[in-house]
C-alpha cells in the first residue's frame, strides 16, 4: 500500500564539512554536522526537529532538499531516491518539497516586488499559462496567507517581519508542495506575531493536507505544532516520540534537561530544573561513544566507549541511551 | 521612600529622524526598590531597551534627546548630571549587560585585561593584583580553569561563557543595580538556565537589584518579583508577578500571555494560540488614544480619543485601560 509508506524517509544521513587550512587549502579537520540521522515523516504529519545551536537540525533540513549535498545516507521521497536525482529531477522534486527560512529579511530578494517573488516559481514550473492566470494565482496566494491583493506591487522592505514571513509562505505554497521544511520560521518574530504565523501554518496544513518538517530551537513552539518530535544533539537524533509523550515522559537525559530548562510563563509553578554543566562540545571533535556523555548526569564509564543506537522503548517512542528506556 | 533606588518619572526619550520625531519612550514611570528584580517586558520597538539605556545615558544625542522627565537615582536626577559624574555612577553603582556580549567586549584585548580595567577604575590596585582580582571574578561566575582562561580573547569563549565574562565585569564594581538587557536571548535554553541561575546567585551575594529587560514571558515568570509591561513607548500594566500572570488586566498583557505555546499543559488543556491581530503602531505619529486600540478586541469609542491614565486597579497593580 502506497499510503502506508512514509512520505519522506531519511536514513543514516551524514554531512561532514571540511575545515581547510594552509596554502593548498588541505582538509585538516571535519565538522560532523549531521552524523547518522534517520527518521520517517508520514503524510499530513508534522515532525518537529529540536536541539540547540550547532546540533545539525538546519543542515539536516537542507540536506533533505539537497540545498546542501549530503556526504552519505539515503533520502527517499514518495518512494524515490532523492540522492540519485539529476538536476532535472531535482527541479521537479522541488515542486513537491519547499522550504521556509528563519530570516524573512534575508530570504526575500529586496529588488523584486512581492508579485515577482511569489510568482517566480509559477514561471519556473510553467504553472500559469497566461499573464492573467498568473496574476490571479498570485492574488489568490496572497489572500491565502492573509495579505492584501494590493500588496503585490510593493517591495519586501515595506513589510513588517510577520508579513515578510507570510510572503515567504506564499512563495512556498505557489507550487502546491506536499512537504514544507520550516526552518525556524517564527524565531525572528515577536510572540504576538509568532502566534499569528503558527496559526496560519496550522490552517494551511489542514486546507492543503501539507506535511511539515518543523525545525526550531523553541521547545514550546515545537510541542505545540508537532505530531511527533525528534531531539537532536551534536549531529545525532537522541530521541523520537509522539509530541505529548516526549513532554510527559522524556527518556533521554538530554531531552529531560532540555525540557526542564524551558521557562514556564506561570510564576506559581515551581519545578526542579536539571542544570546541565558546561557547553555543547565542539562538533569537530565530538566526544567518543555517546556524544552526550560529557554532560550527562547519569553517564557511566562505558558511555564513552559505546555508541548508543536508537531503539524502540515503547511503541513509537525511540531513544538512544544505554541506560534509559 | 528610603529603599527606592531608581525612580523614573514621566521619562520621554525621543529620536529625531528624517521622517520626524520617533517617540520611542513616551512618558514612562518606573520604580525599582533595593533588592528587587523588576522585569520590563514588551515586543520589539516598545521602548524597553531605550528605557534601560536612558538610565545610564547611553543614548546617542543627537539623534536622541530627553524630551522631559526625571531619572532619580537614590533621589538625585541623572539627566542634568555632567559626564564625569555619570562615569562614576556607571563604574560603581549601575552596571549593564547586553544581549550580544561579543559586541560589548573588545576583541583585541584579553578578557582578563578588560575585567582588570574595570576593577582598577574603582580600586587602586597594581597590575598583578588586578589580574588576581580578574581571575577571582572569573571563578565567581563559574568559568572553568579561570587562571588559564584569563589570558584568552573574547572570540575564544562560547556565547554563554562570554555572557559570564560580561557578568563578571558588571559584578566587579559591586553595583547596586544591574540592568540586564535581553541577557539570554541569544543563548540556547540550557545555557539560558545557567545564566539566569548565575544572575540570581550574584544578586544574593551582593544584594543588588536587577532590571531585567526581556520579551520572554517565561523568563519573567521565573525570575522577577514585579513586572512592567510596555507597549509602543508607554507602560500599559505594572503588577507583582503573581498578579500579572494570574490576573492580567490589560488586553495587551492578556493577549501576550495567551499567545505563548505552553509545554506544561496537557493535550486536553490545549487550544489554538490566541494571536493578537495586526502590528504595533508607528511611533512617528502614534494614534491619539490608547496605542493598543487598533489591535484590541474590546475597543470602544473612547479608546481612540484620549490616552487612558495608568490607574491602580488593585494594590500595586496598575493598568492603563478604561475597562
Amino acid at each position: 500500500m502506497e499510503n502506508d509508506q512514509p512520505l519522506l524517509s531519511v536514513s543514516d544521513l551524514r554531512k561532514h564539512f571540511a575545515v581547510k587550512a594552509g596554502v593548498f587549502s588541505r582538509e585538516v579537520e571535519r565538522v560532523h554536522a549531521v552524523d547518522g540521522v534517520s527518521f520517517d515523516i508520514g503524510r499530513g504529519e508534522t515532525l518537529g526537529l529540536v536541539g540547540e545551536s550547532g546540533c545539525g537540525k538546519s543542515t539536516t533540513g537542507r540536506c533533505i532538499l539537497r540545498l546542501i549535498e549530503p556526504s552519505s545516507g539515503a533520502v527517499t521521497f514518495q518512494g524515490t531516491d532523492v540522492m540519485r536525482m539529476d538536476r532535472e529531477a531535482l527541479r521537479s522534486l522541488r515542486r513537491d518539497m519547499q522550504i521556509i527560512f528563519q530570516d524573512p529579511y534575508a530570504s526575500l530578494n529586496p529588488r523584486l516586488t512581492v508579485a515577482a517573488i511569489v510568482g517566480e516559481a509559477l514561471h519556473i514550473h510553467g504553472l500559469a499559462k497566461t499573464r492573467r492566470e498568473h496574476e490571479e494565482r498570485v492574488v489568490q496566494l496572497l489572500e491565502t496567507v492573509g495579505l492584501q491583493p494590493d500588496h503585490m506591487r510593493r517591495f519586501p522592505h515595506e513589510f513588517s517581519g510577520g508579513q515578510r514571513q507570510r510572503i515567504g509562505i506564499a512563495r512556498a505554497l505557489a507550487v502546491e508542495p506536499k512537504l514544507i521544511v520550516c526552518d525556524e520560521p517564527v524565531s525572528a518574530l515577536d510572540v504576538s506575531i509568532q502566534a499569528q504565523v503558527i496559526n496560519l501554518l496550522e490552517d494551511l496544513q489542514e486546507k492543503f493536507s501539507l506535511t511539515y518538517l518543523f525545525i526550531a530551537h523553541d521547545l514550546s513552539v515545537v510541542e505545540h505544532i508537532s505530531t511527533r518530535i525528534a531531539v537532536m544533539y551534536l549531529g545525532r537524533v537522541v530521541e523520537i516520540a509522539p509530541s505529548r509523550d516526549l513532554y510527559d515522559t522524556p527518556l533521554h537525559p538530554y531531552s529531560e534537561a532540555l525540557l526542564s530548562a524551558v521557562p514556564i510563563p506561570d510564576p506559581t509553578i515551581k519545578r526542579k530544573r536539571i542544570m546541565l554543566q558546561g557547553d555543547v562540545p565542539n562538533p569537530i571533535h565530538p566526544p567518543s561513544g555517546c556524544h552526550f556523555h560529557t554532560r550527562c548526569p547519569i553517564a557511566r564509564p562505558d558511555c564513552a566507549q559505546r555508541d548508543p543506537v536508537l531503539r524502540e522503548s515503547r511503541p513509537g517512542h525511540w531513544v538512544a541511551c544505554h541506560y534509559r528506556g | 521612600m528610603a529603599d527606592t533606588l531608581l525612580d523614573i518619572r514621566d521619562l520621554k526619550t525621543w529620536f529625531k529622524t528624517d521622517d520626524g520625531m520617533v517617540r520611542a519612550v513616551d512618558g514612562i514611570d518606573l520604580r525599582i526598590d533595593r533588592g528587587e528584580t523588576v522585569g520590563v517586558v514588551g515586543e520589539s520597538g516598545c521602548g524597553k531597551t531605550v528605557t534601560a539605556r536612558s538610565v545610564l545615558k547611553l543614548i546617542d544625542m543627537p539623534p536622541g534627546r530627553f524630551e522631559s522627565g526625571q531619572i532619580l537615582w537614590q533621589g538625585r536626577d541623572l539627566i542634568p548630571l555632567a559626564a564625569d559624574e555619570m562615569d562614576k555612577i556607571r563604574a560603581r553603582e549601575i552596571a549593564i549587560i547586553f544581549q550580544e556580549p561579543m559586541t560589548s567586549l573588545n576583541p583585541v584585548y584579553t578578557v582578563g585585561h578588560q575585567i582588570a580595567e574595570v576593577v582598577r577604575q574603582h580600586e587602586k590596585l597594581g597590575h598583578k593584583q588586578a589580574r588576581e582580582a580578574a581571575i577571582e571574578m572569573l571563578r565567581l561566575v563559574n568559568i572553568p580553569n579561570p587562571a588559564k582562561r584569563v589570558d584568552d580573547y573574547p572570540h575564544q569563549f562560547s556565547g554563554g561563557m562570554r555572557q559570564r565574562v560580561m557578568i563578571a565585569m558588571a559584578m566587579s564594581c559591586k553595583p547596586k543595580l544591574l540592568i540586564a538587557d535581553e541577557p539570554t536571548t541569544a543563548l540556547d535554553v540550557t545555557i539560558q538556565a545557567q545564566i539566569l541561575e548565575l544572575m540570581q546567585e550574584m544578586k544574593e551575594r551582593v544584594g543588588m537589584s536587577i532590571m531585567l529587560i526581556t520579551h520572554a514571558m517565561g523568563v519573567v515568570a521565573e525570575t522577577c518579583q514585579r513586572v512592567v509591561v510596555m507597549y509602543a513607548g508607554k507602560v500599559v500594566e505594572e503588577a507583582p508577578v503573581e498578579a500579572l500572570f494570574g490576573n492580567p488586566r490589560h488586553p495587551y498583557t492578556q493577549g501576550l500571555i495567551r499567545s505563548i505555546p505552553r509545554v506544561d499543559r496537557s493535550a486536553e488543556q490545549k487550544h489554538r494560540l490566541e494571536a493578537i491581530p495586526g502590528t504595533v503602531p508607528s511611533l512617528l505619529q502614534p494614534p491619539p488614544g490608547c496605542r493598543f486600540a487598533a489591535r484590541c478586541k474590546y475597543v470602544m469609542d473612547v479608546c481612540t480619543k484620549a490616552m487612558p491614565p495608568l490607574k491602580e486597579a488593585a494594590p500595586g497593580h496598575f493598568v492603563r485601560c478604561v475597562l
